[in-house]
């Protein structure tokens, strides 16, 4: 790609740090608390993803870290506040700091949640559900395609972890993914953490779920793990928390995705209750085991 | 369902929840839609308790985290940058009745959030000795000269003892030997990747003021002089060169 060779020069690095993908390896969410333990030790580890928002400041500590980060590893980079799922417009003053920031890391990937978190001048730090109906269609395909088009390039859309159901969903998730990544171009960032925790909290099959969507889009996994509540009626109620190891189901449908699937950049996303960046890249380790099993060999 | 009446009562316990929501399993949707109040309230309390860590420290987790929430319910965030959250929290603490026994906190507050704003300013470089040199050199331009300082920098004069109080919580020293009710003034800015805190005097801190406010080296020192007769110009010009924390000299022509 031509944008690639150009920008060669630009930042120097390790060359898998200047590749045009993220490699099919484990990833991890680089926190702060472990820049200098990455930088002292490079580990071999296929790429690190941050939140986009943590970095649109001016300078200091950040910036001069994931820039020497950046040098050595690929990089993925993840939204969590541009609202695609919202009934306004998208703020275009977000989409420029966006834009500003994947101009200067270039990153391999750049993926966003089917969800919303803002209305009019609040901004609700969650990742909050709508209705899969034509009206949420027409705005979420409109709002990946404007992201499309300002930021000249594909993002990943990333399916929802949900605690409720609206009545006026008339549509399944998985057709709602399909036909927004079909209208759109957009990829898809499969969280196999949510389709767990959505399926479990809305009594459906996390296989079949996985089978419904569209796989032939995805192009990068992210997997979690979750906390455990009850609803109303004592059913189990899964919470993304991001703040604890993988659970064993979630390695499971895991597998079953990659048989599905082939090979996944794979990411493994803890925010909350952070260890010490040896467990975290053990559980990378264990994706990439996944990822290099000889059925996934003959799935390649 | 609409977003209107779910932020609504995201941010309105006393709400019901919005109409619309349903359990595949008919439950009472009100306990799962608590998943998303619980997570909303928690995050935003997170996020100031990350923030504030010493004002924490000196009043319990218990009483921030119920201050914190009264607080995120009143003014929850009109940024998605949530390192910035709560600009006015240490104004909500001023004002906070079941506070007012600890007239230092706010101002503790104030100095934390300053040490944050330091940790994510621009980077910019300090000027060179060579400029520094040049600069003294021309010793009729010095007094009308502006200088222009780090982005990071900001000065914090207080009624009580913010700047020892903050550095007992790092461990400096026996926060018992604080008198918290002695006035300092906290000079903040970031050096390299570090934020410092740095206690300064009335005449300093008055002169810093003098020159964010565009004044010319000698305004400004005559300013500090009215506040302390043998305030030392030379000392904190070496602070601050010392410190990188003079980005620019603006050597300018007398105006008046």
């Amino acid at each position: 790609m031509t944008t690639v060779s150009l920008s060669l020069p630009k930042m120097p690095g390790a060359p898998v740090a200047r590749a045009a993908t993220l490699p099919v390896r484990g990833g991890l969410g680089l926190k702060p608390e472990h820049f200098r333990t990455i930088l002292e030790t490079l580990p071999d580890l296929g790429f690190f993803e941050i939140h986009a928002e943590n970095y649109m400041v001016d300078g200091g500590p950040f910036h001069h870290y994931l820039t020497q980060i950046r040098s050595h590893y690929p990089l993925s980079i993840h939204g969590v506040g541009l609202s695609i799922g919202g009934e306004g417009p998208l703020d275009e003053r977000h989409l420029d700091r966006l834009a500003a920031l994947i101009e200067r890391y270039e990153p391999q990937s750049f993926s966003e949640h089917l969800a919303w978190s803002s209305h009019r001048d609040i901004f609700l730090n969650d990742l909050l559900p709508a209705p899969y109906n034509a009206e949420t269609l027409q705005r979420v395909c409109d709002h990946v395609d404007r992201v499309q088009e300002r930021l000249q390039r594909r993002m990943l859309l990333e399916n929802p972890a949900t605690y409720v159901e609206f009545a006026a969903s008339t549509m399944a998730e998985t057709d709602f993914i399909g036909e927004v990544v079909r209208r759109t171009g957009c990829g898809l960032l499969l969280d196999v953490n949510n389709v767990y925790v959505s399926c479990t909290n809305h009594g459906r099959s996390p296989q079949a779920s996985i089978e419904a969507l569209p796989l032939a889009a995805a192009e990068q996994i992210h997997l979690a793990g979750f906390a455990q509540d009850v609803d109303a009626a004592g059913a189990p109620l899964l919470i993304d928390s991001h703040g604890a190891p993988i659970a064993e189901a979630v390695w499971a449908l895991y597998r079953f995705t990659l048989d599905r699937s082939g090979p996944l950049p794979t990411l493994i996303e803890r925010d909350n209750d952070i260890p010490a960046f040896p467990v975290l890249l053990a559980e990378a380790r264990q994706a990439e085991t996944c990822l290099q099993s000889p059925r996934m060999e003959v799935a390649a | 369902m609409n977003q209107s009446h779910f932020t609504a009562a995201l941010i309105n316990p006393d709400l019901p929840p919005p109409p619309g929501l349903t359990a595949w399993n008919g439950s009472d949707p009100a306990q799962r839609f608590r998943v998303y109040r619980n997570n909303v309230i928690v995050s935003l309390i997170d996020a100031l308790a990350d923030s504030f860590a010493v004002t924490q420290e000196l009043v319990g987790e218990e009483f921030f985290r119920g201050m914190a929430r009264l607080y995120a319910y009143a003014n929850p965030p009109q940024s998605r940058l949530m390192a910035f959250y709560g600009t006015d929290f240490p104004d909500f603490i001023e004002h906070f009745p079941p506070a007012d026994s600890l007239p230092y906190l706010a101002d503790v507050a104030r100095l934390e959030y300053r040490r944050i704003v330091a940790y994510h300013a621009a980077d910019v470089p300090g000027v060179t000795p060579e400029a520094v040199s040049a600069a003294l050199a021309d010793t009729a331009a010095l007094p009308d000269m502006r200088v222009t300082l780090h982005p990071s920098l900001s000065v914090l004069s207080s009624n009580s003892a913010v700047v020892s109080l903050w550095a007992a919580h790092q461990g400096a020293f026996d926060l018992s030997t604080v008198v918290p009710d002695t006035a300092e003034i906290a000079l903040v800015l970031r050096h390299g990747l570090d934020v410092e805190v740095l206690p300064i005097s009335a005449a300093a801190g008055a002169f810093i003021y003098e020159l964010q406010a565009g004044a010319g080296l000698g305004r400004a020192a005559a300013e500090a002089t009215t506040i302390e007769t043998d305030f030392n110009l030379a000392s904190i010009l070496g602070l601050l060169l010392q410190k990188s924390a003079i980005t620019a000299l603006n050597p300018t022509r007398s105006t008046t």
